[in-house]
């Protein structure tokens, strides 16, 4: 599903050069719930950006089933963000002046279909959250574990084949956190989607099937 | 999906309020401002009721009589009209008049002035007056030089109370005419229809006039079609190379084209060269123009930069939304949407402004007569101006957004 080859990611500016990741190896198949985890500044977060096709890596390759993104222009890779890719990040990124309904929508604006379909997804998917009866509630008007939902229904909303996590639970207390680690279970049970997870939190980790550990840029396992 | 992007972009602009603020009150001054000019211009120089042939209609009204060292410029003279003007190919008709001379009666002991013009009549069969009571004087009593005249409605109301004032006799600049026509007034700024007193020209103190090859006149050809008009204003100054000119030690030619009315006014655009008989129409237009952009340029430069800023606060949304496979277009797109709506907003209320803006105007007496009004061809412009400036001021700041990094936008903004 996701292949990373001998990725490396480097970040220059006019005085200093700073390795990001070096020479990354990793396959992910299809349906597979794997985490991410390492110290602060050990490029967990650049490595999800990659996989998810948020920035390019220096040298190496990114496949998503089998296709190789650097030969895609940015509307093709826009593209597959958007039909394949779903993200959730820590600190929820909902749209403060939205209802939680025309946040859940944002990934359907950028296909063709009409409103009443739109509407009718973002339903189901804030259904799937438990969060029907919070539809024309704005996202200051929710709990932190509340918003993770909400961008969780974003996320999957579209029916993407891989969901990419950055600390989903960071900003959340252990119950809400437990919340949301079932939603994830249950859709790469249920729906078999490929989900990586970057945290920190190591009894999260154990619940994922693989960790993939990463110091100062480089995959330790 | 343009509703969710009507409804996010009003949520926007209540966000930070004081700053929507500012930036309808830079947006709705500023086109308020050339709705305005817009109006006013429009109103000199547009289309007319008086004035329904103006599209083909030259006029005479400048002249430059110039030598190695001496310049003379004032109207034409009625010899200069009269012998040169007079049966040019392709005019339909000819009217010359003089320029308007502020006039006083008396009545009851009490001094009014008036505005009269002496004309031909020609004059009433190129210009369409709206005749209240009675009609203008012919051929016969110019022939003839009738003491006969036209009033408007106000000096029919100072004059006679308002009453029906055909027949009456009216003194004026010690000359008494006896009234055989009342017309609508006519806006001071529309030349030549303008006056309140209208009288054949032949009923003038003196004859002096009609040798002058300088002086106070004034003459519009009607042409037969717009395509003559060109072939007009040629031969007319081609007859002007051999006009006898008076005083011809220290002068040696004399400049007096037909133009349109509008270049007959760029003459007085300080830069124009009144010594070129060709048409100085575009220094007056880049004139405007660079006025318009210079003014319009500055609250188009801090819309910019309002612009700008908005979008760095809204850094998150637009990674989330390129994270979620938002195309740069469609995202360019979005954003113009939210500012041509500002500028509509502004737009609209600039157009309010300028309703009560043209009202207080008219009424304080600017100009005679003038009722500036915003026809559907000069909101047309407005709206088209708004419009026009959204995009211009909403385009670069739109393009910078675009090329935000996802990655950095998420963070907040920072570039690298």
């Amino acid at each position: 599903m996701i292949q990373l080859q001998g990725i490396e990611k480097v970040y220059r500016t006019d005085r200093i050069e700073t390795v990001a990741l070096a020479d990354v190896n990793i396959r992910i198949g299809e349906g597979e719930f794997i985490s991410i985890m390492g110290p602060s500044g050990c490029g967990k977060s650049t490595l999800l950006n990659l996989m998810g096709l948020l920035d390019a890596p220096t040298r190496g390759s990114v496949q998503i089933n089998g296709s190789p993104i650097a030969t895609y222009r940015d509307r093709e890779v826009a593209a597959i963000r958007n039909k394949e890719i779903g993200f959730v990040f820590q600190v929820f990124h909902l749209i403060s002046d939205l209802s939680v309904l025309d946040n859940v929508q944002i990934p359907l604006l950028y296909r063709r279909m009409s409103n009443a379909q739109r509407r009718t997804l973002a339903e189901a998917a804030l259904d799937r959250v438990g969060l029907s009866a919070r539809i024309h509630h704005f996202p200051s008007q929710l709990s932190g574990g509340q918003q993770q939902r909400v961008a969780i229904a974003r996320a999957i909303v579209g029916r993407p084949r891989i969901l990419l996590a950055d600390e989903p639970t960071g900003n959340l207390d252990s119950q809400m956190g437990d919340e949301v680690m079932g939603i994830l279970k249950t859709l790469s049970h249920e729906d078999k989607t490929t989900i990586v997870m970057v945290t920190h939190d190591q009894q999260k980790a154990d619940q994922t099937e693989r960790i993939v550990r990463l110091f100062d840029g480089r995959q330790v396992n | 999906m343009l509703n969710h992007y009507l409804v996010l972009a009003v949520k926007v602009l209540l966000r930070r309020k004081f700053f929507t603020f500012i930036s309808l009150f830079g947006i709705g001054f500023t086109l308020l401002v050339l709705t305005v000019v817009t109006a006013m211009f429009d109103h000199t120089f547009g289309p007319d009721a008086t004035e329904p042939r103006q599209d083909r209609t030259l006029y005479v009204d400048r002249a430059v009589m110039y030598g190695p060292r001496s310049t003379w410029s004032s109207n034409a003279g009625f010899k200069l009209l009269d012998q040169y003007a007079r049966n040019l190919p392709g005019v339909e008709r000819l009217s010359i008049y003089e320029g308007n001379r502020t006039v006083h009666s008396y009545i009851n002991g009490k001094k009014i002035a008036s505005s009269l013009k002496r004309t031909d009549d020609e004059f009433w069969k190129i210009l369409e007056f709206t005749f209240l009571e009675g009609g203008p004087y012919g051929t016969q009593e110019v022939a003839e030089a009738r003491f006969v005249a036209v009033i408007n409605a106000t000096t029919r109301r100072r004059f006679f109370d308002g009453r029906p004032s055909v027949g009456q006799t009216l003194e004026a600049d010690g000359q008494r005419f006896r009234v055989i026509g009342v017309v609508e007034d006519v806006s001071e700024l529309r030349t030549p229809p303008y006056a309140e007193i209208w009288v054949p020209y032949t009923t003038s103190k003196t004859d002096a006039y009609k040798k002058e090859i300088m002086g106070d006149w004034s003459a519009m050809a009607l042409a037969k079609d717009k395509a003559a008009m060109a072939s007009i204003h040629e031969e007319f100054n081609s007859r002007l190379l051999r006009v006898e000119l008076p005083d011809p030690k220290h002068y040696e030619a004399i400049v007096a084209p037909f133009e349109t009315k509008l270049e007959s006014f760029a003459r007085f655009v300080p830069t124009s060269d009144r010594k070129d008989p060709e048409s100085q129409v575009w220094k007056l237009v880049g004139l405007l123009a660079g006025l318009g952009l210079l003014f319009v340029l500055i609250p188009t430069v801090n819309l910019v930069n309002i612009n700008i800023s908005r979008i760095m606060e809204r850094a998150s949304e637009i990674g989330v939304r390129k994270a979620f496979g938002a195309p740069a277009r469609t995202l360019v797109g979005q954003f113009l949407v939210e500012n041509i709506l500002l500028t509509i907003v502004g737009g609209v209320a600039g157009f309010v402004g300028s309703i009560l803006a043209l009202r207080v105007i008219s009424q304080s007496g600017i100009a005679t007569y003038a009722r500036f009004t915003l026809n559907p061809r000069v909101f047309a412009y407005g709206m088209a101006m708004a419009v026009l400036f959204g995009l211009i001021s909403g385009v670069y700041p739109a393009w910078r957004m675009s090329r935000l990094n996802p990655v950095d936008a998420l963070k907040g903004g920072a570039s690298r």
